[in-house]
C-alpha cells in the first residue's frame, strides 16, 4: 500500500493501465491513509462510499483508454460537485449541495477519474495560509503547525501528504502557486481562458483561473491536457489550440531565453529565497539556456492593484448570498435584518474585509481613484510583460519573498499576509501562465519554489522549461509522515 | 407647434412650459433570455423559466444571447441612431430579494445604440425628438407582497429576461406628444419586430423625467423621475398631476427637489420614494464575466438588410404612390398589421373605396369588440371582395353595411351571403322601369305636387321603389329612371 501512495499519477496510471493495480487497491489505499490523517484537516467533505463504489464499477468495465482510468482524486471545495456539498471554506455555503458539476471537474470524470472528496481551502479561496476558512485551518506536512499556504491550502497539504495523487485548485493571485511552493509540490496556473470557470465558485472573476497542484511537472502536463479546454458557457473561455502537453513534454531547452527581472529583488528579501534563485539561474545556464537580465518597472504596483481589482470583483461576486435562495440564511424582522444577519453570520472576517474594501473602491467618487486607477495600473503590468516577451520566452522569479510560516503568525496582519502574493499577482493581473516548481529548502527544512513565468497560451513552453529543470533539481520533499495516527 | 396649442401650466401671472424626458424599457421580443438560455413565455406558473444562471447559482456565468444583440442593433436602425461597434456591460450593484445576483447586468457608459431620433406626427406638423441612447440589461424577478401575509413571495421568470431602455432627450412638452411618442416607438419596435409593445403585459413602461420652466427661459428646472409607469394614459396623468404640482411649489417660491417618485394610480397622484441623498450608489463597473462586446461592420450591414420598410418612409409611400391624405396614410401606417391587412385589400380593389372601409366601418367593428386587426372576423380577402361587389354595382353602398354585419358574425364571403340573403342589387333597367311605373301609377296625388314644384318629394318616390325591391334596387338606376318619367 504504501507503494501505491508513492507513485506519481503517471505513473499510477501505467500500472492501471498495465492492470498490475486496479482501481479499488488505489481508491482504498487513497481513503485509509485519509482517515488516519485527520489531523492535516484537508478534508470538508469525503465521499469514501461512492469513490469506493465507481472504483469497484471501473475495474468491472471502465474504458483504460481514458487519460485518467480509475484514478481517485480530491479536489479543491471551490469546484461545484453535483450532488455534493460544496462550501468554498464558508459559513453561508455549509449547506450547499448542487445540483451541477463545474465544467473543470466534469472533464476529470470523463476522463475516468473518481472524486475522493473536497478539499479545504480559504473562504471564498480569500487567504495565503487557510486560515480563513470556516472549517479551520488546514496544517501542512513539512512541519507541526506551519500553514500549507492558500488559498488552494487544502488542495497543497492532501498532495504532499499523498492522500491524493494530484488535485486542483484554483488561482487568483497566488492560490495554486503559493501553496505548491510552501510544501514542496507542483503548481501550475494556466493562461486566463484556458480552463473554463464555469461552475467554480467566483472570487475575482477577471483573475480566477483553475489549474493543476501536482508532484511533479509531467503529471501537471497530464492534468492540462485534461481540464485545459474551450466551453462556451463561459464568455472568457479562449478558444485556442492547445497542445498535447504530456506527450510533447521535452527537456530540450537550448537556447531557449529566459529573462531575470530586477524588480523581484525586493527589500528583505531572505538570503536563501536570493540564493535559491541564484541557483536556479546558474541551473538554467548550465541547461542551455540564456539569461537576460530584465526589467518589469511597474511590478511594484501590482499589489495594491491587485487588492483593489480583486475585492472590487469580489464584492460583487458574492452579493448573491444573501440567504434568499440557498446557502446559510439568518432570520430577521424585515428583508434588510435577514440580509445583515445572514451576510454578518456567515461570512468570515477576512471576506467582510474584502468585501468592504471592494464596495469603497466602486463607490462613486472613488471609482476613478481606485478601480479605474488599478485597471490602469493592470494594463501598464501587462505592457511590461509583452515588452520583455520580445526578447524572452519565459521569465524566472522566486514564487514567494519566503517559506512557509507558522499558523497564526501572520493572522493579525493582513498587510503582512498580502505581501505572501507578491511575485504571484502580476501574473494573474497579466492573466498570463506561470508554473511554480520545488527548488529547495530553507534553514527549517521547509520547501521553497522557483516561479516561471511564460507568455499567454504558450503552456509547453512553461512546462518544458520546468521539466528540465525538476530533472536536475530532483527534489525530495521527505516527510516524516508525523501527522498519521 | 403653433402658440395657442401649446401645453402650459398657468398660475397667476406666470406661464410654465412642461419638459418631459422618457426612458422606456421595451422588453426584447426573443424566445430566451440576455444571458441565459430560459424561455420567456409570458404568463408561465412562477420559477417555471427560471435556469441556474437566471437564479444566480455559485459558479453560474452569463453567455450572451446573439438574437438580443441583434435585436437592440435593429431597433437602433429603426431609430436612426449611431450603432456603437463596441459596448460594455457593467454591473449595476443593489441587493434585492428579486435580484438574484445581487447585480443587474446593464450598460453603462458604453451602450450599444449612440444618438437617433424619431419623428412625431403632430396637428400642425411633424416634431422630431432625439434619442439619447438605447441600452441593453437584465430585467429583475418579481416580488410578491400580497399572496402570503407573513413572507413576500420571489417568481424568478423574469430573472434575466432581456430589456432595452430606451432614453429620449428632454425634447417632449406635453402629454399628447408623450402619447404620441409612445406609440410611435412601439410601432417602429413593431414593424421592426423587436418588441411586441405589450403595456398590459409589461412589455412596454416607462420611466417619466418631468420638469418646469417658465415660458422664455432658457435653463432646464430641476426635475423629478416618476418610476415605472405602464401605460400611456397613466404616464399622461402622471405628468400633468406632477407638473401642477411643480408648479405650486415654484409659485408659493418654493424650489423643487430632485427625487425620485411613484406614480399611486388609484389617488391619480405622485409621490416621493427616495431623494436624490438616499439615491443609491450603484457601484458600476464592467462585468468581468463579460468580455466588451465587439460587432462587426458585416454584421451590422446584415442587420440592415433585414430592415423592413418603417412607418414613415410607408407613410411616405401611401401618400405618394396612393394617393391617400396624411392623415389616412397616418392611420393605416401606424401598426403594421393594419398596413399590411391595407396592401392585401388593395391588391385587387379600390383604394379609396378600401381606405373608408377599412378605417370606417371595419375599425369602429374592432374596436366595439376590442380586437386587433390581426383577430378580425373579416379577412383582408373578404373585405376586398366586398369593395368589389360595391364598385361593379352588384350591390349598393348600404346594402353593403348589411353584408358587412353579417361577415362579421358568420366570417363567410360577401358573395355567398348575398346570394343566400338574396341581396343582389336589381340593375336591370327593364325591370326597374316597371316599378317605377307602378309607383307612378299608385301615387297621383305626389305626382302632381312634385310636379307643381315639391322637388322634395322626389326621395318619397325613390324610397317607394326600395321598399317594393327590398332595397336591392340600383339606386342610381331608380334616380335615372324617375327623374326621366317625373319629368
Amino acid at each position: 500500500m504504501s507503494d501505491i501512495i508513492n507513485l506519481t499519477l503517471s505513473a499510477l496510471i501505467n500500472k492501471i493501465k498495465k492492470k498490475e493495480l486496479s482501481s479499488q487497491e488505489i481508491t482504498n489505499a487513497y481513503i485509509a491513509r485519509a482517515e488516519k490523517s485527520k489531523d492535516l484537516n484537508t478534508y470538508i467533505t469525503t465521499d469514501f462510499e461512492n469513490a469506493i463504489e465507481k472504483a469497484k464499477k471501473f475495474d468491472e468495465k471502465g474504458n483504460f483508454d481514458y487519460k485518467l482510468p480509475g484514478v481517485p482524486l480530491a479536489v479543491k471545495d471551490l469546484f461545484c460537485t453535483n450532488n455534493l456539498k460544496t462550501t468554498a471554506g464558508s459559513k453561508i455555503l455549509s449547506n450547499f449541495i448542487p445540483s451541477y458539476e463545474s465544467t473543470v471537474t466534469q472533464h476529470l470524470w470523463d476522463e475516468g477519474a473518481i472524486l475522493l472528496g473536497k478539499l479545504n481551502c480559504d473562504e471564498f479561496a480569500m487567504g495565503s495560509s487557510n486560515e480563513t476558512s470556516f472549517f479551520g485551518n488546514v496544517e501542512s506536512p513539512v512541519g507541526k503547525k506551519v500553514v500549507p499556504g492558500g488559498s488552494s491550502g487544502g488542495s497543497a497539504s492532501a498532495l504532499a501528504a499523498k492522500l491524493t495523487p494530484a488535485t486542483i485548485g484554483t488561482d487568483t493571485g497566488g492560490s495554486i502557486r503559493q501553496p505548491a511552493s510552501f510544501t514542496g509540490t507542483v503548481g501550475l496556473k494556466p493562461t486566463y481562458g484556458s480552463c473554463s470557470r464555469y461552475g467554480i465558485v467566483a472570487f475575482a472573476s477577471s483573475l480566477d483561473q483553475a489549474g493543476p497542484m501536482t508532484q511533479d511537472v509531467s503529471d501537471a502536463a497530464l492534468m492540462l491536457d485534461v481540464i485545459s479546454k474551450y466551453d462556451t458557457k463561459d464568455s472568457t473561455s479562449v478558444n485556442f489550440k492547445r497542445g498535447d502537453y504530456f506527450k510533447s513534454l521535452s527537456s530540450n531547452i537550448k537556447g531557449k531565453k529566459i529573462g531575470i527581472p530586477k524588480e523581484y529583488r525586493v527589500d528583505g528579501m531572505p538570503k536563501e529565497i536570493e540564493s535559491l534563485w541564484q541557483d536556479g539561474i546558474t541551473l538554467l545556464k548550465k541547461l542551455g539556456a540564456k539569461i537576460i537580465d530584465i526589467s518589469l518597472p511597474h511590478t511594484k504596483y501590482a499589489l495594491p492593484a491587485y487588492y483593489i481589482v480583486a475585492p472590487a470583483e469580489a464584492s460583487s461576486n458574492l452579493a448573491r448570498y444573501d440567504g434568499v435562495k440557498y446557502g446559510y440564511r439568518s432570520e430577521g424582522e424585515n428583508l434588510i435584518s435577514m440580509y445583515e444577519n445572514t451576510r454578518s453570520e456567515g461570512f468570515g472576517d477576512e471576506v467582510k474585509r474584502r468585501i468592504m474594501i471592494g464596495t469603497y473602491v466602486l463607490s462613486s467618487g472613488y471609482y476613478d481613484a481606485y478601480y479605474l486607477k488599478a485597471q490602469k495600473i493592470r494594463r501598464l503590468i501587462k505592457n511590461d510583460f509583452d515588452e520583455a516577451y520580445k526578447s524572452v520566452d519565459a521569465i524566472l522569479t522566486p514564487s514567494t519573498p519566503s517559506s512557509a510560516f507558522k499558523i497564526g503568525d501572520k493572522t493579525d496582519d493582513p498587510v503582512s499576509m498580502y505581501l505572501n502574493d507578491i511575485f504571484t499577482v502580476p501574473v494573474n493581473l497579466s492573466g498570463l501562465p506561470a508554473i511554480s516548481i520545488p527548488a529547495g529548502k530553507d534553514k527549517n527544512n521547509y520547501p521553497l519554489g522557483l516561479q516561471l513565468i511564460g507568455k499567454a497560451f504558450e503552456e509547453q513552453n512553461l512546462l518544458d522549461i520546468s521539466y528540465s529543470m525538476e530533472k536536475e533539481l530532483s527534489f525530495k520533499n521527505n516527510l516524516q509522515d508525523w501527522w498519521i495516527k | 407647434m403653433s402658440k395657442n396649442k401649446e401645453y402650459l401650466i398657468k398660475r397667476g401671472n406666470s406661464e410654465y412650459e412642461v419638459i418631459i424626458g422618457l426612458e422606456v424599457h421595451a422588453q426584447v421580443l426573443s424566445k430566451s433570455k440576455l444571458f441565459s438560455d430560459s424561455p420567456t413565455n409570458f404568463g408561465a406558473e412562477p420559477n417555471t423559466q427560471v435556469s441556474l444562471v437566471d437564479a444566480a447559482f455559485p459558479g453560474m456565468l452569463p453567455v450572451i444571447n446573439e438574437f438580443c444583440i441583434k435585436q437592440a442593433v435593429k431597433t437602433g436602425i429603426g431609430l436612426n441612431a449611431a450603432i456603437n461597434k463596441k459596448s460594455i456591460f457593467d454591473r449595476k450593484n443593489y441587493f434585492y430579494a428579486d435580484l438574484p445576483q445581487g447585480y443587474q447586468i446593464s450598460q453603462y457608459k458604453d451602450p450599444i445604440v449612440g444618438e437617433g431620433s424619431i419623428l412625431l406626427d403632430l396637428p400642425d406638423g411633424e416634431k422630431k425628438v432625439g434619442i439619447e441612447r438605447l441600452h441593453l440589461e437584465q430585467d429583475a424577478g418579481k416580488s410578491i407582497h400580497d399572496i402570503d401575509p407573513q413572507n413576500t413571495l420571489v417568481d424568478l421568470n423574469r430573472s434575466g429576461v432581456a430589456l432595452m431602455e430606451i432614453v429620449s432627450k428632454p425634447d417632449l412638452r406635453s402629454p399628447e406628444e408623450v402619447n404620441l411618442y409612445i406609440k410611435k416607438l412601439r410601432s417602429i419596435m413593431r414593424y421592426l419586430g423587436t418588441c411586441d409593445g405589450n403595456m398590459q403585459e409589461g412589455s412596454l413602461r416607462a420611466d417619466v423625467n418631468v420638469s418646469i420652466r417658465k415660458t422664455g427661459d432658457k435653463k432646464l428646472g430641476t426635475r423629478c423621475e416618476i418610476k415605472n409607469v405602464n401605460s400611456i394614459k397613466f404616464m399622461q396623468m402622471a405628468i400633468e398631476y406632477e407638473a401642477n404640482r411643480q408648479a405650486d411649489i415654484l409659485e408659493e417660491g418654493g424650489t423643487i427637489d430632485q427625487e425620485t417618485r411613484l406614480f399611486d394610480t388609484k389617488k391619480n397622484e405622485t409621490r416621493s420614494m427616495r431623494s436624490k441623498e438616499d439615491a443609491h450608489d450603484y457601484r458600476y463597473f464592467p462585468d468581468p464575466d463579460l468580455l466588451p462586446l465587439e460587432l462587426t461592420d458585416d454584421f451590422i450591414s446584415k442587420i440592415k438588410k433585414e430592415i423592413p420598410e418603417l412607418p414613415d418612409e410607408k407613410k411616405k409611400r401611401f401618400v405618394d404612390k396612393f394617393k391617400l391624405t396624411p392623415y389616412e396614410a397616418n392611420i393605416l401606417v401606424s401598426d403594421i398589421e393594419t398596413s399590411k391587412y391595407f396592401e392585401d385589400v388593395i391588391k385587387n380593389s379600390d383604394i379609396k373605396l378600401a381606405t373608408n372601409w377599412i378605417t370606417g366601418e371595419l375599425f369602429a367593428l374592432l374596436n366595439d369588440r376590442n380586437l386587433e386587426i390581426s383577430q378580425s372576423p373579416i379577412s383582408s380577402k373578404n373585405l376586398s371582395s366586398l369593395i368589389n361587389l360595391i364598385k361593379d354595382g352588384t350591390i349598393s353602398g348600404k346594402i353593403a353595411k348589411t353584408v358587412f354585419e353579417i361577415m362579421a358574425n358568420e366570417s363567410k364571403d360577401p358573395k355567398s351571403i348575398i346570394d343566400e340573403k338574396g341581396l343582389k342589387q336589381q340593375s336591370d333597367p327593364k325591370e326597374i322601369e316597371k316599378i317605377v311605373d307602378d309607383v307612378i301609377k299608385e301615387n297621383p296625388k305626389n305626382v302632381e305636387l312634385f310636379k307643381s314644384g315639391k322637388d322634395k318629394l322626389f326621395g318619397f318616390f325613390v324610397g317607394q321603389v326600395m321598399k317594393k325591391t327590398d332595397g336591392k334596387a340600383n339606386p342610381k338606376l331608380v334616380n335615372d329612371i324617375l327623374k326621366k318619367k317625373l319629368n
